[in-house]
């Protein structure tokens, strides 16, 4: 049996490996313009041609395709701790109005940027994110505080979501003209915004955020079997669930504040990958989230600019018909475990 | 004298924040040992049980183990020292039995919790002792109660603990299983020298599985000893407050309350014949009498409880005039007498007496199922 399981993660995680290059692959071939393969191999060679196909290669697609790889990756990971700290199998950012919190303080300092005149560097973004998600999360502990259920949990979640974008909704109907176009598409949700600084800046967070979850694998596996018994295996609860509050709140603040809200991948992937790799080992988990958060996301975001070029479709459109009858199937499992 | 305990703390109060819940705790266990906590609803035993198992900062006092004080030891030898089985449910997902034993090697293993060969070595005999190997690869979430709290115990066996702290660990299952996993801890117990401290509700199980008792109730350890010392007279109907029926801390039987007034029928008992009929009787609410039942006999304890008059004679005396006369005088004023004895002897042909007088008052009438010729 062991060394069985063993064989299902190796061979799972090939499979990931293969599934996340061939979708970051297509994402840099396929596009509105069709540009030809050997094109996009010269594109990505370095040679500085000027040719404009070189440059949507290298200055639209490259990022777009590294921003949906890292943030689709940041979200899953995200989902995973999030469900680990409410031992709720539904929740994740979006599902518990964190993404629409970080929404919300994104839109409301670049509106105060632009009205201004200031330009909003990436870092600016992020941190506002952080702190809108910082607080959503916060409103979701006092809640998590008072019930217990995990359906009312999630319903409070939605309802913070909603409270939050109607905010946003409120602050962009005021904003001025000119800025709405460009806030609207991204409160939407869209990867299409990146570019090579934003992958810089987005590298440089979500890559040690992620390192650093998948170093907590350890007492999350202790803390999957609850709190007092995470305790009595030696780890300190308080600052763990510190930590796993920061580290899943970094993550989906970043993918807000570059991609907008991006709809269940946070809940689908997690449980995707516990089905396949038959286990919620963190050590396993951790990486096959992030693994498979990529592709679904980059999945999504090809679909949602291609199928209908040149109209682009929001990303949450797309992952949302991937995704939420994931989160109904967990529902229903749940249902019949009796729990 | 401390090295040699498992588990010491004195005057310790148990409770959250600066709010004791239990006070005056004395508590010492030595290796091997098993000591139980017993006490009404509420009074407060899963408090001291975290407490103990540091889980809770006491709000006096201080708990060693193995001689050295818990403030002073650090949570990853507290996890090789102690290891728990609490009442929480787990509802984690996708995790095989061994999966959750595992866990129990936490302590042991490194940055990345990746377990040895040793570590599965440990865990594998950790299954072996709780027979539950053949769960090995089952799911947390499909086996019955009982199979899930042995599961527990393998996972708290693969700690490698010198202190197991089980709350309520009989909770939830059938009392074949009670029994198993009480015999098994009490095995463990002995086998790998581990002191045992756990709280049980079930009284008759705490009496026979423990080799000490303490009594919570009311915010104080109100006894503490052995269970022969515990179980005499009224003491558990004490500490539990029994209004309601009774408890007969010999057996270990609970009863329910006795129907009182003018005995309506009488019971010829004896040998644990009467029993059956006395509970029968209770439960229609039927007032009876029940005689002549020596002292020592099966059928006294539970006459005693239910009856609403006993005729009884001393221990190892035959039926003597004394008491067969008060027993016709009550059984004059009955309208029906049932004898439960299939045979007598000399110690009780006084009944037979009293059989014969019912016949001839015609208000005879056998047992169920006892036969006579």
């Amino acid at each position: 049996m062991e060394t069985k399981r063993k064989l299902r993660w190796t061979a799972g995680f090939i499979f990931l490996l293969l599934l996340a290059a061939g979708f970051f692959i297509l994402n840099i071939l396929k596009g509105t313009s069709s540009i030809p393969a050997g094109e996009v191999l010269e594109a990505l060679s370095g040679k500085d041609s000027g040719l404009p196909s070189h440059r949507i290669v290298r200055e639209i697609r490259l990022p777009r395709a590294a921003a949906a790889l890292l943030l689709g990756g940041a979200l899953a990971v995200s989902g995973f701790l999030l469900q680990s700290f409410f031992a709720n199998p539904i929740a994740g950012p979006y599902v518990l109005g964190i993404s629409s919190g970080a929404k919300l303080t994104v839109a409301l300092a670049m509106i105060l940027a632009l009205k201004n005149g200031i330009s909003v560097s990436s870092w600016t973004l992020v941190a506002a994110s952080f702190a809108g998600s910082l607080l959503s999360t916060g409103a979701i502990l006092l809640l998590s505080g008072r019930v217990k259920n995990m359906a009312q949990l999630i319903i409070g979640g939605v309802m913070i979501g909603y409270i939050c974008s109607s905010v946003t909704e409120l602050a962009v109907t005021f904003a001025d003209d000119a800025n709405i176009v460009n806030l609207h598409n991204w409160s939407m949700g869209s990867f299409s915004g990146a570019d090579r600084g934003d992958v810089r800046v987005i590298l440089l967070i979500v890559v040690p955020a992620v390192i650093l979850t998948f170093m907590l694998s350890k007492p999350l596996g202790a803390y999957q079997l609850g709190e007092s018994y995470a305790e009595n295996l030696g780890v300190n609860v308080r600052l763990f669930r510190v930590a796993m509050i920061l580290l899943s709140s970094v993550l989906s603040a970043c993918v807000t504040a570059f991609a907008g809200p991006v709809s269940f991948v946070g809940v689908a992937v997690p449980h995707l990958m516990k089905s396949l790799f038959g286990t919620a080992k963190p050590i396993v988990i951790i990486p096959a989230s992030f693994l498979g958060g990529a592709s679904v996301c980059m999945m999504c975001d090809l679909i949602a600019r291609t199928v209908f070029a040149p109209v682009e479709l929001s990303i949450s459109t797309v992952t949302a018909l991937f995704c939420a009858p994931v989160v109904i199937v967990i529902m229903l499992r749940r249902r019949k475990g009796g729990s | 004298m401390s090295e040699k305990k498992a588990v010491s703390a004195e005057a310790l109060s148990a409770g959250y924040g600066h709010r004791a819940v239990v006070s005056g705790l004395d508590i010492s266990v030595i290796p091997g040992e098993v000591l139980t906590l017993i006490g009404p609803n509420g009074a407060g035993k899963s408090t001291v049980l975290r407490t103990i198992a540091a889980q809770l900062e006491p709000v006096s006092g201080t708990v060693y183990v193995g001689g050295s004080s818990l403030d002073e030891m650090k949570p990853q030898e507290l996890a090789r020292r102690l290891s728990v089985m609490l009442t929480d449910r787990i509802n984690s997902e996708r995790m095989t039995c061994r999966d959750v034993v595992s866990t129990g090697r936490y302590p042991y293993t490194g940055r990345l919790g990746i377990l040895s060969a040793d570590d599965r070595a440990k865990v594998d005999e950790a299954m072996e002792l709780v027979s539950v190997t053949h769960l090995a690869d089952t799911d947390l979430s499909c086996i019955s109660d009982g199979q899930r709290q042995c599961v527990m115990l393998a996972r708290a066996l693969a700690q490698e603990p010198e202190v197991l702290v089980l709350d309520e660990p009989t909770s939830f299952l059938d009392i074949s299983n009670k029994l198993r996993l009480l015999t098994l801890i009490r095995r463990l117990a002995a086998e790998r020298n581990i002191a045992v401290i756990q709280s049980l509700h079930e009284l008759d199980l705490a009496q026979k599985f423990s080799d000490s008792l303490l009594c919570i109730k009311e915010g104080e350890a109100k006894y503490q000893g052995t269970p022969e010392e515990i179980f005499t007279g009224s003491r558990i109907a004490e500490l539990y407050g029994i209004d309601s029926g009774s408890y007969e801390p010999l057996y270990g039987a609970a009863e329910p309350q006795r129907t009182e007034g003018e005995p309506e029928v009488f019971v010829i008992g004896g040998g644990g014949t009467g029993i059956p009929v006395y509970r029968a009787l209770q439960r229609r609410g039927v007032p009876f009498a029940a005689g002549v039942i020596h002292e020592n006999d099966l059928d006294h304890p539970a006459a005693k409880a239910l009856a609403a008059e006993l005729i009884t004679e001393k221990a190892f005396e035959p039926i003597g005039m004394a008491a067969l006369s008060k027993a016709e005088a009550v059984m004059r004023k009955c309208r029906k007498v049932i004898c439960c004895p299939e045979a007598f002897g000399t110690m009780n042909s006084g009944n037979r007496k009293l059989l014969r007088l019912a016949e001839e008052l015609g208000i005879l009438e056998y047992a169920e199922g006892s036969r006579h010729d």
